[in-house]
């Protein structure tokens, strides 16, 4: 979980992704911003977001990206 | 000969009264009801005199194209705002321009209070309710000429203060013809509009609802975060033709998208950035039967100036070219004051014909800057635009972009200058200096700065000033900005700095 908040940080400083939870609905993060994290957790954890799970519900917040690499990692 | 653009208008609301031209999630407008709107909101508008700019701030959507064509049934011009260009982005410009009056919707006119704008907000509801002036529009309409303005949009400017292209009737006629002989759209087309309308960009659809009678759905901005529900939207909506800049395009296939969900487009228009040949490949493979078309223009010609429909044999790994000119318009090179008319040479690429804007608003020094006279004779006062991009002819001497002259970049499909960013940077308290290059290999602008502030609180600051697409991704934090020995901003030195802090 901390190495994914470092790795948001780097893609948008401005952030504070420990507490926000609105990330898409709010439009805090634009595409440029879902494309980017995509690619750097690819990057980092090695797990490829298929596009059915890029929605909402798993880009909000931080703990739901986080659950949604766990489970692909144990895929 | 066409001299308004309003006649398309009247056409095309007779011809096809009750088909759909704009939608979006809440509403959608007729040929027929957008035009009775526009001219209501036009008599509203007869009392804020003639040959005036009215500022139309409102939420993107079939309404705020009404309110665009109120302002010319007025006899006046038109600068587009909307919210997401930034608070101090629409200051500038409404403190540059002083319009006299600001066109709001319910959603805009609570964040104008917060504007300290001088003119005189109208509410767009109220404007729709006036009645329609049957003898005051005529009396307009007898009385405009072709080269009065119908816009003016503005463009990141190398000072740090946005540029406002004035776009006459004659431009805008002149670009319906041009752009839909490359499109060749008719009224089955349904255009998924992707850009804001802000820009010149939004003309592409406009000017084919209005020439040609085609439906443009407005897409809802947050489909662009999840590609399998904005491919979805497409087809759901019968979109069979955008035109989008290539991040957009690279959203959907460089997310694995159309192995699950593929549009059902026959007509994709793209440009203003590098298409990247895996993610064409891919698209072409998904769509093998479409229409592909490159295009490039600067807003200071109207929208586009050059096509290049990608042939099939397309060699994928070639970038793709921007073509040749648009009809009625001519492009050409000049390199150290001579045309360039071999292969190869890499030359500026300048810009004649009635696609030429009229210049700068409240800018005359960088109107002659830019608007100049034509390099190739010295016989008549001829004026052509002076682009700043560098261009070649490959071997079939199609026309290829090279680079930028200056410091301006592309980024996200908007021109940027990366001047404007500095300035921004160089608003913010306790920033000393900043310098701000572009990571072309990363796509990435990158803010290196001079200051007692911490990157965070930089970043936030910025994010105030600027617009999305302007906002830089990486910030390092310095002592000292290195110099060349000349003391000018070592921005090789600073491109080098940055280049190791990862993304």
């Amino acid at each position: 979980m901390d190495e994914l908040i470092a790795v948001l940080r780097e893609q948008r400083p401005d952030i504070d992704f420990a507490t926000q939870k609105n990330l898409v609905d709010d439009e805090v993060l634009d595409s440029f911003d879902i494309i980017s994290i995509i690619a750097l957790i690819s990057e980092h954890f090695g797990v490829t977001i298929p596009p059915e799970e890029i929605i909402p519900e798993n880009f909000n917040s931080a703990e739901s990206l986080h659950e949604l690499i766990v489970s692909l990692l144990d895929e | 000969m066409r001299r308004n653009i309003l006649e398309y208008l009247e056409d095309i609301s007779e011809t096809y009264r009750d088909c759909a031209a704009f939608s979006d999630e809440t509403e959608s407008l007729t040929f027929g009801a957008l035009r009775a709107r526009a001219r209501a909101v036009g008599s509203g508008l007869l009392q804020c005199g003639r040959n005036g700019a009215i500022a139309v701030f409102m939420e993107r959507g079939p309404s705020m194209i009404a309110a665009f064509f109120g302002v010319v049934y007025s006899g006046n011009y038109y600068i587009p705002l909307e919210k997401e260009m930034s608070q101090s982005r629409i200051s500038a410009i409404l403190d540059g321009a002083a319009p006299a009056f600001m066109i709001c919707d319910e959603k805009t006119e609570a964040l104008a209070k917060e504007l300290d704008y001088a003119g005189r907000v109208l509410s767009i509801g109220e404007l729709m309710a006036s009645k329609t002036d049957e003898e005051g529009l005529s009396r307009v309409s007898a009385r405009a000429l072709d080269v009065d303005p119908v816009y003016v949009v503005f463009t990141s400017g190398s000072t740090g203060l946005p540029k406002g292209v004035v776009a006459c009737h004659r431009n805008v006629i002149d670009y319906a013809e041009a752009l839909g002989a490359v499109l060749r759209p008719d009224a089955r087309s349904v255009f998924g509009m992707q850009v804001p309308l802000y820009v010149d960009a939004c003309l592409k659809e406009i000017c084919c609802g209005l020439k040609y009678g085609a439906k443009t759905v407005f897409i809802p901005k947050k489909l662009f975060m999840t590609p399998i529900r904005l491919v979805e939207f497409l087809n759901r909506h019968g979109v069979n033709t955008v035109c989008w800049v290539v991040s957009a395009l690279t959203l959907i296939s460089g997310t694995g998208t159309l192995e699950k969900a593929v549009p059902r487009l026959h007509t994709i228009a793209f440009g203003s950035e590098v298409f990247p040949s895996k993610q064409f490949a891919l698209w072409r493979k998904a769509l093998p039967k479409a229409r592909w078309i490159n295009l490039y223009g600067p807003t200071e010609c109207t929208g586009m100036s050059c096509y290049y429909e990608v042939p099939d044999d397309f060699d994928a790994d070639m970038p793709i070219p921007i073509g040749k000119a648009f009809q009625n318009s001519e492009v050409f090179l000049i390199d150290d004051g001579v045309l360039v008319n071999e292969a190869e040479r890499p030359g500026e690429l300048y810009i004649r014909g009635a696609g030429v804007t009229l210049g700068y608003f409240n800018g005359f020094e960088k109107t002659r800057e830019a608007f100049v006279q034509n390099p190739a004779h010295a016989n008549y006062p001829e004026i052509v635009y002076r682009t700043g991009d560098i261009a070649k002819y490959d071997e079939r001497g199609e026309l290829v972009y090279i680079g930028r002259r200056d410091n301006q970049i592309k980024h996200m499909g908007y021109r940027i200058e990366l001047a404007e960013i500095e300035a921004a940077a160089a608003k913010l308290d306790a920033v000393e200096e900043a310098c701000c290059v572009f990571l072309e290999e990363r796509d990435r602008i990158a803010l290196c700065y001079a200051g007692s502030v911490s990157e965070k609180t930089v970043a936030s600051g910025m994010r105030k000033l600027l617009p999305r697409y302007m906002e830089p991704a990486i910030y390092l934090r310095i002592a000292v900005l290195p110099r060349t020995n000349n003391g000018k901003l070592d921005r090789a030195a600073v491109r080098g700095l940055v280049a190791e802090r990862p993304v």
